[in-house]
């Protein structure tokens, strides 16, 4: 078992023909996972790298093929769009590696995509991997291995970090995520750790949060609230300056600032266990699994 | 982007708010003529990105045009929160009756933007949201329908019982709303929105923050940007399509990502030092990218030395091993340098760089921990 995908996932790929997508698509099929369809406006009929059929739009790839799951590496002023069109023909799972959207498409975007009974991942994320059986974005497959520990992270490099860290100790993950870190996002903390909690193949979890926001102290309180299984949480920015401030509003809205004290103070009182470096991890992640 | 006052009043006023008139100065003498042109007293406004410029004292009230361009001499050139005052606002001075707050600010929580209204406006509205968070009243909009007409009106009744003024009040934030998107906004306010004595409404002081993301497709917007009022590191990174915010340490950090580029900057503190910078090279493999992160680092003297860590997803870390070697062939190093790389063609990074005289680790910590050291004993030497 593991989250989000696994080896049935069928994918297709928006932009499969641009510089990203085609090197993406090709790590892609190189890991394992079944890239049925690519999707670039005017190259329906063509094949990519021989194989993998291109289509006009989104809905002729779905049609055509049945893929339930699409990755966009489109340029970001036509991402919002791109989301769109994969919800509308009926991909129930969207994964935006995009960065750079507009925060106001983002507000049309998530209603949108909620009322298509689809889940978005992303913009401005790594993907997910479910070590061994297929991956969607683009986390580096060697540094994965499959295992118990689910990875939840806002951040790409930083993900890569702590996997390649448990990994090197022979800690193996259920499946990895990236939820990215852009203001307005489609899936956040607390809807990947529900699904760890519900996944038989997961025994603990890695979660790295970032300053800014209130995602990590809700994910805290869902932790403490509704989690048996173990949460080791870390948080980047401890030192972080203090950020120029955006006018009365930002005080005014989130009532805090958002700072790494505050988010691990939550984490403590959500009994979890707090990785002070990206190398805690593994100690604490082992403590847990035994 | 952070606009000036002066900027998002002209954004609104297109919009139709009524704002009082007023122009920019960058002399006394300009402030003086303005004043003399307006024909009222005037508001001597520094215009910094920066808040409380008024307890800063760079918001003065001024009778008459000589005053003025005495004001304007004292606050041009004086120092706000870092920031060098290069501009003035010079405005009619309102009658004050009332001061409310109206604000809209894209909220991670409810994915929407939102209202955000009171009837007790001003430089102390965080305290009243804190002490009395019941006169705020908050509204999220779905921007696929827009600020309905009631729902502006219901705003406006919140903030005033005079139907007429409700009206008003409803006018200008449907006109707030239309400047926040077509500006492409994450933040607009307008405080204090003021109700002088025969009832009329004008909004004294507002702010806009354009979301970056925005820039690209807004052309006319991305122009308002004023590189003077930035520090000239920032500009630089900017331009090289790098993520950088200058620091005060002595470490300087080159980091692929920017959590991991955060979670660096932590443990540098961890072990005992001080970050010079937070600079993210970003996710791809281009060499020009590694020269650029150098220059910008090594003019900074407090640097005392450089950290590299690098995890190469996307990026290719012998494209790194490369940037660095020929930027230290144009500009030889006069700091240590410590390098972390691993991931995507690591081994062929590391024999680019011990060819070159370099030295390269795969550890995190223990290349932390030694830039430490080094930065410690270049600031002691």
């Amino acid at each position: 078992m593991s989250i989000f995908i696994d080896n049935r996932t069928k994918l297709l790929v928006q932009g499969i023909t641009g510089r990203d997508g085609s090197f993406h698509a090709k790590q892609m099929i190189e890991y394992g996972t079944q890239v049925v369809a690519g999707v670039t406006p005017g190259k329906g009929g063509q094949h990519f790298e021989g194989t993998v059929p291109i289509f006009d739009t989104v809905y002729d790839a779905v049609q055509a093929t049945g893929a339930n799951t699409s990755v966009i590496y489109v340029p970001p002023m036509f991402a919002a769009d791109a989301i769109m069109e994969a919800a509308a023909a009926g991909v129930k799972l969207i994964v935006c590696i995009t960065e750079g959207l507009p925060v106001l498409d983002m507000t049309r975007v998530d209603p949108y995509v909620k009322e298509h009974g689809a889940r978005l991942l992303g913009p401005n994320c790594p993907g997910l991997i479910t070590p061994g059986q297929s991956k969607v974005g683009i986390i580096p497959g060697r540094i994965c291995l499959p295992g118990n520990v689910g990875v939840v992270s806002r951040s790409g490099t930083l993900t890569y970090e702590v996997v390649n860290q448990l990994t090197q100790a022979g800690i193996g993950q259920s499946s990895c995520v990236g939820i990215g870190g852009d203001p307005i996002n489609g899936t956040n903390f607390i809807d990947c750790l529900a699904a760890f909690e519900a996944d038989p193949q997961t025994t603990a979890i890695a979660m790295m949060g970032e300053i800014g926001g209130t995602d990590e102290q809700e994910a805290a309180t869902f932790i403490k609230e509704h989690m048996k299984k173990p949460v080791v949480g870390f948080i980047a920015g401890q030192t972080a300056p203090p950020g120029r401030r955006m006018g009365h509003a930002g005080a005014i809205i989130s009532g805090s600032a958002g700072t790494a004290a505050e988010k691990i103070d939550a984490f403590h009182a959500a009994g979890m266990g707090v990785a002070k470096r990206p190398v805690d991890f593994v100690q604490l992640i082992k403590a847990r699994l035994a | 982007m952070n606009l000036h006052e002066y900027q998002a009043k002209e954004l609104l006023r297109a919009a139709g708010v009524p704002i009082p008139a007023g122009d920019v100065a960058t002399t006394p003498e300009q402030a003086e003529s303005i004043a003399q042109r307006l024909g009222t007293a005037v508001m001597v406004k520094a215009q910094v990105h920066a808040g409380g410029r008024g307890k800063a004292g760079g918001v003065k009230f001024c009778k008459t045009p000589a005053d003025a361009k005495e004001k304007a001499t004292a606050i041009l050139g004086m120092t706000i929160k870092e920031l060098v005052v290069e501009k003035v606002l010079v405005t009619t001075a309102a009658d004050i009756a009332s001061e409310a707050y109206v604000g809209i600010i894209v909220d991670r929580a409810t994915k929407k933007p939102v209202f955000m209204v009171s009837a007790a406006g001003g430089i102390d509205i965080e305290d009243v949201a804190a002490s009395t968070p019941e006169k705020i009243h908050y509204h999220p909009v779905d921007t696929r329908y827009g600020l309905l007409p009631f729902e502006a009106m219901r705003m406006g009744f919140f903030l005033f019982k005079d139907v007429k003024v409700a009206r008003q009040a409803a006018k200008i934030m449907s006109q707030l709303y239309t400047a926040f998107m077509n500006a492409g906004c994450s933040l607009a306010e307008i405080n204090p929105l003021v109700l002088t004595p025969d009832n009329q409404l004008v909004a004294v002081d507002g702010k806009m923050v354009i979301d970056d993301n925005e820039l690209d497709r807004r052309p006319e917007i991305a122009a308002l940007r004023d590189e003077s009022s930035e520090a000239p590191s920032e500009v630089d990174a900017r331009n090289a399509n790098l993520t950088f915010i200058k620091l005060d340490g002595n470490v300087g950090c080159v980091v692929t990502g920017a959590g991991l580029a955060m979670a660096t900057m932590d443990l540098v503190k961890y072990y005992g030092g001080d970050p010079a910078n937070f600079l993210d090279i970003g996710g791809s493999s281009n060499p020009e990218k590694v020269v650029n992160a150098l220059r910008i680092i090594t003019s900074d003297p407090n640097v005392k030395c450089i950290l590299f860590n690098i995890f190469g997803g996307i990026t290719r870390t012998d494209d790194v091993a490369n940037g660095i070697v020929t930027a230290t062939k144009a500009n030889p190093l006069t700091v240590p340098i410590v390098i972390r790389l691993t991931g995507t063609n690591e081994e062929l990074a590391v024999k680019i760089l011990q060819d070159n005289g370099f030295s390269a680790s795969n550890d995190m910590d223990a290349a932390v921990q030694r830039a430490v050291e080094l930065a410690t004993k270049g600031a002691a030497a």
